[in-house]
């Protein structure tokens, strides 16, 4: 293969450098690379420069742990129509979509060129989101089930059309955009390195940790700042407590979705003591406000440190017995076993990432493929389960819980607390490359987190381009209903717990 | 069975005995103190990233548009301090605005409560909540404060999932406008008399999605607004305490 640009998480790339080459090649070179699944697209994006509407995509290397670039323009007033990279890889459907929204770009053969989020900012003013074109079927025998966009519980919103026959769902259609806030606008708006990352830690508040550490390692890439080992240290220890508390969090919804009462209980508990650590460190049991581009305002003390592993004795004690029971209970197996299953070669095709990829055998880690932060020093093995069901969703979470214990364990204990963490950076002692573009992958704790940023020829961010693991993988969920009875949604929809405002920006 | 026991054991009891007693860490950051330190205060307003702090004839902090970053804090410590008060629901507006110089709490003014609140919902309270752009973090501490820890219930307070059977609507995020009709519809199904509850700062002011293009936040124009809940997200013991206070017959 020819003309393609290789970098590598969080490494600065010159616009100049990558290479724009006609649609075809640009067609060709992706689709050829998709064909090994070592590869997959970290993100696919339009922006418009003066010479027209640029395209980028970057592909990642697992193997290699790189990044291909390559990139392609449509000048001013050329035709804005290209083929659909859709029919051969489902994967590039989202993708289309926001870039047809947005942009009004035509991707021919994409079939379900519909509106993805009804952004404030979308070209046909005229679509509204309550007038979304469904997927129909005519017939006397079928009906349709509409739910949301509220649902019962205290969840945020989103539309689920079920096309069933009888208890069986045909076809469900996932309809997302309620939640749209034009975050990536505000991201071009709001110039202070602050807002930035406060807006970063609201593109979705359960993933507060993973989505602004993609965004400080996108500017820190920019401006050239190197981070030293603590602070490095530190983050994983975030991100990984944060992995906890969710996990914990879905262990005990799914325990609700079997009317298991006492698993639920006492795994919801266990998140409790999880997310108050977060609070003792920072103030915040979301993480909300200790991760900045360049420093911390709240540098990991010793005090921490025995907090950290006084908390972890109690929680592996108690989380020892109860997942035990939970995993070996014939309930729980009966419920979740062989229900909601996805192929490997399904969750590859819609690019699925994270928990989606691991329990149906696809290795997608950034941890272990594109290791930030500390995370080059901890030579991290994925979990990967192959069954693909919601049993399998739910061995992932166990077994990573666990490795995350072992790793805060390690990371606590070679820490160097000789070593001073620096306060975040401030506007004034920062400037940002010029004309360059990095993309900053993190691995949160639903799957891998993409912010691609893009500098102007003044070094001022002209692109902000941020990917929630959630836009692919609500395809899972929409695919594991697929031929199932409708009343296994509930278990399947927490079995994902997607993200609705990562989704809708 | 004796693998249950042992998860009972472990479990122990864990719900909060007086929801108004305990202390948070210090790091938490719930009510800021503001002195009459003299500092560079254009250089302390340009600094917040949501425009919450001001200058009217002395230095102020509008809770309701503060995202709790606690910048202000670090850059200017001898001026601002953050203590780990969480008892700051209100329900007037001007009483999240916190001014420098005196000590201030953010209180619930019972005088202003309707006798209705009180006699219909002293005992009995069902919500609906609906997030309207939240960004599941104050979702997720509402869904906490009816865990076995904060265990809202015990209280007669539940969250329903029919508006029909709801006494008022719980509002998080800072409203989109696709949410707008959809938060429209499900307030409108409530039955009067009925209460409206803003929590966070994304609900009460926009935070910081303040002046998005993509925002519509016409629901609350000309609205009663019976609590204010602040926080980024809310913490489950101002949101536990706050609806306790505005509902309860307080003893005098």
């Amino acid at each position: 293969m020819e003309k393609l640009f290789e970098t590598k998480n969080n490494l600065p790339v010159r616009i100049a450098d990558i290479p724009v080459v006609p649609y075809n090649k640009f067609f060709e070179v992706i689709t050829f690379l998709l064909r090994s699944q070592d590869y997959h697209i970290l993100t696919y994006l339009a922006y418009p420069t003066d010479q027209g509407l640029s395209f980028v995509c970057a592909i990642a290397d697992d193997q290699n742990k790189s990044i291909s670039l390559i990139s392609h323009l449509i000048p001013n007033g050329a035709p804005l129509k290209v083929y659909s990279m859709m029919p051969k890889y489902d994967v590039f459907h989202s993708c289309e979509r926001e870039i047809h929204e947005k942009y009004g770009v035509v991707f021919e053969d994409n079939h379900f060129l519909k509106p993805i989020r009804y952004s404030h900012d979308r070209i046909n003013k005229e679509s509204k989101i309550t007038d979304y074109p469904f997927y129909k079927i005519e017939s006397d025998e079928l009906h349709e089930v509409g739910v949301g966009p509220i649902h019962a519980g205290i969840i945020e919103p989103g539309h689920f059309r079920f096309l069933c026959a009888g208890e069986r769902v045909l076809h469900l259609e996932v309809q997302l955009g309620w939640q749209h806030r034009g975050i990536e606008t505000l991201f071009l708006q709001k110039k202070k390195l602050l807002q930035r990352a406060v807006l970063a830690e609201n593109i979705a508040g359960d993933t507060a940790v993973g989505h602004t550490l993609a965004y400080s390692q996108a500017i820190e890439s920019l401006a050239g700042l190197k981070i030293r080992e603590k602070l490095n240290y530190e983050r994983v220890i975030a991100l990984e407590i944060e992995r906890i508390g969710m996990h914990i969090f879905d262990l005990s919804n799914l325990c609700t979705g079997a009317a298991y009462q006492l698993g639920n209980a006492s795994l919801g508990v266990l998140r409790t003591p999880t997310i108050n650590y977060l609070q003792t460190w920072c103030g915040n049991r979301f993480a909300k406000g200790l991760i900045r581009p360049g420093g911390t305002h709240y540098p990991f003390t010793r005090e921490l440190q025995e907090k950290l592993l006084t908390y972890l004795d109690s929680f592996e004690e108690k989380y020892a017995v109860i997942s035990d029971k939970l995993l070996n209970l014939s309930g729980i197996q009966l419920r979740f076993q062989d229900i909601g299953t996805l192929t490997r070669k399904q969750v590859y095709m819609i690019g699925g990432v994270g928990t989606t990829a691991k329990m149906a055998g696809l290795k997608r880690d950034t941890r272990w493929s594109h290791p930030f932060a500390g995370y080059h020093e901890l030579h991290h093995e994925p979990v990967i389960f192959d069954a693909g069901d919601i049993y399998a969703r739910i061995q992932v979470r166990h077994y990573e819980i666990l490795q995350s214990i072992k790793y805060l364990r390690r990371i606590a204990e070679i820490m160097n607390f000789q070593n001073q963490v620096p306060s975040p950076i401030t506007d004034e002692n920062i400037r940002l490359a010029k004309s360059c573009l990095t993309v900053s992958i993190t691995e949160g704790w639903r799957g891998e987190i993409v912010h691609t940023a893009i500098t102007d020829q003044e070094g001022n961010i002209c692109c902000y381009k941020i990917k929630d693991p959630s836009l692919h993988n609500w395809w899972a969920l929409a695919l594991s209903l697929r031929d199932r009875e409708i009343s296994d949604f509930p278990i399947n929809n927490k079995s994902y717990n997607l993200s609705y405002c990562g989704h809708d920006l | 069975m004796l693998k249950e026991i042992k998860i009972l054991r472990n479990h122990g009891k864990q719900f909060i005995a007086d929801v108004t007693q305990p202390v948070l860490p210090s790091t938490f950051k719930g009510r800021p103190i503001i002195s009459e330190e003299e500092v560079d205060n254009a250089e302390l307003i340009s600094l917040c990233p949501t425009d919450a702090i001001n200058d009217n004839n002395g230095i102020e902090i509008d809770l309701g548009k503060c995202i709790f970053c606690g910048e202000c804090m670090f850059r200017f410590p001898e001026k601002v301090k953050w203590v780990n008060d969480y008892k700051t629901a209100t329900n007037k507006r001007e009483s999240l605005i916190i001014k420098e110089g005196n000590e201030q709490l953010v209180q619930i003014d019972q005088s202003i409560i309707s006798k209705q609140i009180k006699s219909l919902f002293g005992r009995s309270l069902r919500l609906r909540e609906v997030s309207a752009a939240g960004d599941n973090s104050s979702e997720l501490e509402l869904n906490a404060t009816v865990n076995p820890n904060f265990d809202l219930a015990r209280f007669g307070i539940d969250w329903v999932a029919s508006p029909r059977h709801a006494d008022g609507l719980v509002l998080t995020g800072p409203i989109s406008d696709n949410m707008a009709e959809p938060l429209q519809i499900c307030y409108d199904a409530i039955p009067d008399p009925k209460i409206l509850i803003l929590v966070g700062t994304d609900a009460i002011s926009g935070g910081i999605f303040a002046g998005s293009p993509a925002l519509n936040r016409k629901f609350l124009e000309g609205k009663h607004v019976d609590l204010f809940v602040p926080g980024n997200p809310v913490h489950p013991l101002t949101f536990v305490n706050g609806i306790l206070e505005l509902t309860r017959k307080i003893k005098s």
